[in-house]
């Protein structure tokens, strides 16, 4: 069984009391192998981030069957890691309490996270400085630049050691150099870490550049319509953007969302 | 040459610190002015000399009643502080809560409270009691609200972060909820205090017999107008010296909340 399983899933959301509501998404069949980097792009409001929180279990499918690592998923997956559009760091906390606050809360880290916390902070350290922040992490989280911030969040994701990192359009408020940056970023801790990447993007080229297989999903209610293998070798250099092969995805890709909108 | 020596005299001194000082001085000399031009009776709008006399007249009696209604005052802003902030961590817990009791803090709140004062002084007698009630009543809503919508105002995302870490109710709660709630809260007693002595002064001019709602009321049966303004001053001061502290307590409380650098 795949990594991450989602099959034939509904989700709607009811207003309280009511049986009505919007279908979010339906008939939505995904797997994601260990270790694999799956993109999934679609049209605005087609259910993207709505499949985030099926595969963490925020929500429960209304229909269908989710199941991670091989189980059900029952209750929140505390082997995920997330990251948004919106970093939402604490700003009363400096930046490296906002890269350690998964491990206050995570177990087996929260039951010795007084006792351990020289070595998390060096941990923690240790990761700013593998994202480019060395150094950061004693600066409150808004007296970064909002890629640093997004950086940061980044770390926050990971510090817990996550089999699974989701993002949901992680780089969407960011300039094309720093998000370029940020690829590169998270291409390299997906080589080193391999832990099993969702993203959800609306950049096709960052769909491109960093995922195995990218999803395309249909408008509201959104189902996947399109599974496209991307055999571009790895390492990804980002000169790879430049080349026919990668433009000719992009391209075939581009085809399928205007097709989705429809 | 004289003209370079004088600006940096002026430019020496702290304009934006003076300003509050000179417009409180500017104000009683021109009332003070006025008073003398129009040749305004006493017993209508006495002079701010006069008033002075009449403070040092009158100086022990306006010195223990204004204790006392410093007393009532912190009294009730103590109990709205504490059942402010229960109530407003209870009410922002849960969307539901906060749906259900919203509207009836609105209905609470819109009545006014001169006219439970008579209510308190049934139940509990005239005195200092009922002053204190009124002091607590009007200045616990502004403490429940701001906490209650620190708490409501969580971002979704980061609850999402935390809640799929398998974190409970309340770690979200003391991780983000209250630290964030904190700034509301600390704004607010600003606004508490400030209600807080007015609900206080209020219930010792209807129904006391001590603090300088009682002074004044007494001042004016027996026509002594200059006392009575005088009693206003030092009501003015009081409530003054009360908001700067918890402008101070906010500032140092909450720092961070304060980085726009906008309000510097
Ligand atoms: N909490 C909610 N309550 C009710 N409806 C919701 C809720 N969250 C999402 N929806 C609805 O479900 C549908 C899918 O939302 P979702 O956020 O998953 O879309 P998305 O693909 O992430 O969109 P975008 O690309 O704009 O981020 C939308 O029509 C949205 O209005
Ligand atoms: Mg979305």
């Amino acid at each position: 069984m795949a990594f991450v399983d989602i099959q034939n899933v509904a989700l709607r959301y009811k207003p309280q009391g009511s049986d009505e509501g919007t279908l979010a998404v339906e008939h939505l069949d995904l797997s994601v192998e260990r270790g694999e980097f799956v993109a999934v792009v679609g049209p605005s409001g087609c259910g993207k981030s709505s499949l985030m929180k099926l595969a963490t279990g925020l929500n429960f499918p209304t229909d269908g069957r989710v199941t991670v690592a091989g189980n059900d998923v029952s209750g929140p997956v505390a082997i995920a890691g997330m990251a948004f559009q919106n970093p939402v760091m604490l700003p009363w906390r400096l930046t490296r309490d906002n890269v350690l606050l998964p491990l206050e809360v995570v177990e087996p880290h929260r039951r010795s996270f007084r006792s351990n916390k020289k070595a998390y902070q060096e941990k923690a350290e240790k990761l700013l400085a593998s994202v480019g922040l060395e150094g950061a992490g004693s600066k409150f989280p808004w007296q970064l630049s909002g890629g640093m911030q997004q950086r940061a969040s980044l770390c926050r994701a990971l510090i817990h050691e996550p089999e699974l990192l989701m993002l949901d359009e992680p780089f969407g408020a960011l300039d094309a150099f720093t998000r370029e940056e940020l690829w590169c970023v998270i291409r390299d801790l997906h080589a080193s870490k391999g832990f099993t990447t969702i993203l959800v993007t609306h950049d096709l080229r960052e769909a491109v550049f960093l995922a195995d297989r990218v999803y395309v999903m249909s408008a509201r209610p959104g189902k996947i319509i399109v599974d496209r293998h991307v055999p571009l070798e790895r390492p990804r250099p980002i000169e790879v953007t430049y080349e026919k092969e990668f433009s000719d995805i992009v391209q075939e890709l581009r085809g399928h969302i205007a097709d989705a909108r429809q | 040459m004289t003209a370079t020596v004088e600006r940096s005299w002026a430019s020496r001194l702290d304009w934006v610190k003076l300003a509050p000082w000179l417009c409180t001085a500017g104000l009683f000399i021109f009332w003070e002015i006025a008073v003398w031009i129009f040749d305004v009776p006493y017993y209508i709008l006495p002079s701010p000399t006069r008033i002075a006399h009449a403070a040092w007249e009158f100086g022990p009696g306006l010195w223990r009643n204004s204790l006392q209604t410093l007393w009532t005052t912190l009294a009730g802003f103590g109990l709205a502080i504490v059942f402010g902030l229960a109530l407003g961590l209870f009410i922002g817990w849960d969307k539901r809560i906060y749906a259900g009791l919203y509207p009836l803090m609105i209905g609470f709140n819109s009545i006014p409270k001169v006219a439970v004062v008579p209510i308190l002084v049934l139940w509990f007698g005239a005195g200092w009691v009922p002053a204190v009630l009124t002091a607590f009543l009007i200045s616990f809503f502004p403490i429940v609200v701001n906490v209650a919508t620190g708490l409501a105002t969580i971002e979704p995302e980061m609850e999402d972060v935390l809640r799929a870490l398998g974190a409970k109710k309340m770690d979200i709660m003391t991780k983000v909820g209250i630290p964030r709630s904190l700034p509301y809260f600390f704004g607010s007693l600003k606004v508490a205090i400030t209600l807080a002595f007015i609900g206080s002064v209020l219930s010792e001019t209807i129904a006391a017999n001590s603090g300088v709602g009682h002074m004044m009321l007494t001042a004016q049966a027996n026509f002594e107008v200059p006392l009575v303004f005088a009693c206003l001053i030092a009501l003015a001061i009081e409530g003054i010296g009360m908001y700067a502290l918890m402008a101070w307590v906010e500032m140092r409380m909450t720092g961070w909340a304060h980085r726009s650098g906008f309000n510097r």
